[in-house]
């Protein structure tokens, strides 16, 4: 009786440091899943599916907490390779996060009317925004994602929306589908 | 010099195509005239686009540098010919995307007054170093000539390789195109020249040229060019479509392939075209920039189709107005060949340093494209393929968009060459599937890299926020903590002047026990008066003590 409980406590402290050393050894800093949600998201911190930025909705996910339809920038590619990842159900876009916009574009200010207020540097998610107190402020068109964040706060209405720029090298084919050669 | 030995070794797939290149080359080539307005791309070549340095209402003159080469991979532009400018803007460009891009525009006062270049001509280029020979390349704004329009300087450069075989691309195999068929016959000790320049600069080994076997009258002329020397090797391949391929075109002469989306670089092979080698003489024993090139005007549309010495920039609609083309008759104008050339919406356009041929259609002769059927997979199109690619595997993808698995049947490496489409009973656009999928799929990249950009941006920024909210808060904990010293720092000189009245009293009391210096030799009298007052002030200091 006495050899069988110290042969088990034995095993059991055995066991218990090998975890221990295990859980410090191979420590796992965030939830791999997370960060694979994360990299399918199109990141452009917008708020529409209703968290704080790309990761909190990645997080949200990998918890059950929202539903893999609620990234309106993301549209249909995003929600099949969610689905793809996860082994959900394909759902469509819920229209209460928004609508899939026709065109990528990005934000303008319209420097005769800013009056630097700096109300849009702080709503921008990614620092897209140039200025200072007083100061004209101009988007940094290259790191703008296309949120529209900047808008509401501005109190001059200067901040216009206008199509991602294309450029020959960046020019796409188009479908032989879509320009009007039909395949059966 | 031996030309019959050689082995040619025999490419998988290809066509024979009917050449339509006779009716463009029975006359010699023709200068085109100044036109009045010259059309001059930023982005005439792969890479970065130039940068202009001339304004709006400089005057140029011919050979002048007015953009200059952005970066690594570009090169810089020269005018044309001598004027004013008149216009930096977007203006329509052969592009396939039909887009407008950034242009800088000369109104020509025809007098074509050459400036006095940086360069002279030199005629013993062994002079110069390797670096400034590449240089010299580079200054004079040449680029591969072929049609990709890749900056010849960055191919002449080994970059650590052992070169073994420059070879030079003289096949011309698409349809109707002859303007390096006819620049051969003209020009050949050009070329030749421009070749032993290139093999100089590459310290290349063996040189070769790889020309299709129904080019005779070039063929004769390079023969002539080269005379008894043995250094360069003419070697006549089979006509077959597309043996003008870069890779098709080194897989004959060598039997290497050049590896996967490698560069022949990394097998030891360089490879140019017949257009570059001569450029690249004329910028280094003449010191001319590139300002011209040969252009094939040719098809259906134009009535006598010919090749021309066209100043860069000149629009195409003047080329068209002097071959005399009726504008109502014209169906499609093409940019290139019909096989990989694209559709020019406007005319407009100029000639760039890639535009090698303008194919003009009737259209009586203008084919509605068929509508294509379903693919019944009878492999034809895997059976022309020169790349040895599987083209209806690769429809497949493309058509249901599932671009990973697309790139496990290497689309990468295919060359468009079109020759499944033309063989397709189902008459799939095939070519149109794949550059469609290659461009998604870049654009994918793109979308990945900036949306990575902007994770990391947003990362950035919420450090930054909670960096702020820590340092506000320690600048408010370090502000309070002030508010509460600063009353006993108040007191401070008070205490400190008590302390030293203090120290001073101390300093008195031991004053006192100091013996005066007079009190040696005293007389009895003296001596008491002095104990009696020494016991007075004793008493003093007691009651001031006790009290």
């Amino acid at each position: 009786m006495f050899i069988a409980v110290i042969t088990l406590l034995t095993i059991a402290v055995i066991f218990g440091l090998v975890l221990g050393f295990a859980a410090i050894r191979f420590k796992v800093d965030s939830d791999p899943v997370v960060d694979k949600i994360d990299a399918l998201l199109p990141q452009t911190q917008c708020g529409q599916c209703t968290f704080p930025g790309c990761r909190p909705y990645a997080e949200a996910i990998a918890n059950g907490e929202a539903e893999i339809n609620q990234c309106p920038p993301g549209g249909d590619n995003t929600i099949v390779a969610l689905a793809d990842l996860l082994g959900r159900d394909i759902l469509p876009l819920n229209p209460e996060n928004g609508e899939v916009k026709e065109a990528k574009t990005v934000v303008i200010i319209d420097e005769e009317i800013c009056i630097g207020c700096t109300l849009c540097i702080q709503a921008c998610p990614v620092d897209a925004i140039l200025g200072a107190a007083k100061q004209m402020h101009t988007i940094i068109v290259d790191n703008c994602t296309g949120c529209d964040l900047c808008i509401p706060p501005c109190p001059v209405d200067c901040i216009y929306i206008v199509p991602e720029k294309t450029s020959a090298s960046h020019w796409q084919w188009p479908n032989p589908e879509e320009s009007g050669s039909p395949v059966s | 010099m031996t030309t019959a030995s050689h082995k040619v070794f025999d490419f998988h797939g290809g066509l024979h195509l009917d050449e339509h290149k006779s009716i463009s080359t029975s006359k010699r080539i023709e200068q085109a005239p100044i036109p009045a307005m010259l059309v001059l791309p930023l982005s005439q070549h792969i890479g970065a686009a130039a940068k202009p340095c001339v304004a709006i209402g400089d005057s140029v003159l011919k050979g002048q540098l007015i953009a200059k080469a952005d970066g690594r991979v570009s090169v810089p532009v020269h005018a044309s010919s001598s004027g004013e400018v008149v216009a930096i803007e977007k203006r329509n460009v052969p592009h396939p995307s039909q887009l407008k891009s950034e242009c800088i525009v000369i109104k020509t006062d025809g007098r074509d007054t050459p400036i006095d270049t940086e360069y002279t001509g030199l005629a013993n280029y062994h002079s110069l170093s390797t670096d400034e020979l590449r240089q010299r390349i580079h200054d004079a704004g040449i680029v591969g000539l072929g049609g990709a329009g890749f900056p010849s300087h960055l191919k002449l450069k080994p970059n650590g390789h052992h070169v073994d075989t420059l070879i030079l691309n003289a096949a011309e195999c698409e349809p109707y195109i002859s303007c390096d068929d006819m620049l051969m016959r003209e020009q050949a000790p050009a070329i030749i020249s421009g070749l032993r320049i290139m093999q100089h600069a590459l310290h290349a080994k063996n040189c070769m040229i790889g020309i299709e076997d129904n080019k005779v009258e070039a063929f004769a002329a390079l023969q002539t060019a080269i005379g008894d020397s043995d250094d360069i090797e003419i070697v006549r391949v089979p006509t077959r479509y597309p043996a003008g391929g870069e890779r098709q075109l080194i897989y004959s002469l060598t039997g290497k392939q050049a590896p996967s989306q490698g560069r022949p670089l990394e097998i030891g092979i360089v490879c140019h075209n017949v257009g570059t080698a001569a450029a690249v003489h004329n910028a280094v024993i003449k010191g001319e920039p590139l300002l011209s090139r040969v252009v094939t005007l040719t098809g259906s549309g134009i009535p006598q189709p010919r090749n021309m010495y066209v100043l860069l920039g000149t629009p195409i609609d003047d080329l068209l107005e002097h071959c005399r083309a009726n504008r109502d008759d014209i169906g499609r104008t093409m940019i290139g060949g019909p096989m990989m050339g694209f559709v020019l919406d406007s005319t407009t356009a100029p000639v760039t340093k890639t535009t090698n041929c303008v194919l003009v259609t009737h259209q009586r002769d203008v084919q509605k494209p068929e509508t294509a059927l379903p693919c019944i997979r009878c492999g034809d199109c895997a059976d022309v393929c020169p790349v040895n690619l599987l083209p209806q595997q690769l429809y497949w993808y493309a058509h249901s968009q599932e671009f990973d698995h697309i790139q496990d049947y290497n689309l990468f490496d295919c060359i468009e060459c079109g020759c499944c489409d033309v063989v397709c009973p189902s008459r799939i656009p095939l070519v149109q599937y794949f550059r469609f999928a290659k461009t998604t799929i870049w654009q994918h990249e793109r979308d990945t890299e900036k949306s990575n950009k902007a994770r990391l941006r947003h990362e950035l920024r919420l450090e930054r926020l909670e960096r702020e909210k820590i340092e506000k808060r320690e600048r408010h904990n370090r502000k309070k903590a002030a508010l509460k010293k600063e009353p006993e720092q108040k007191e401070d000189p008070k205490k400190a002047a008590i302390l030293a009245a203090m120290k001073r009293v101390k300093e008195k009391q031991s004053v006192t026990n100091i013996s005066p210096s007079n009190t040696e030799n005293l007389n009895a009298d003296q001596q008491r008066k002095i104990d009696e007052a020494n016991a007075r002030r004793t008493g003093q200091n007691k009651d001031k003590n006790g009290s």
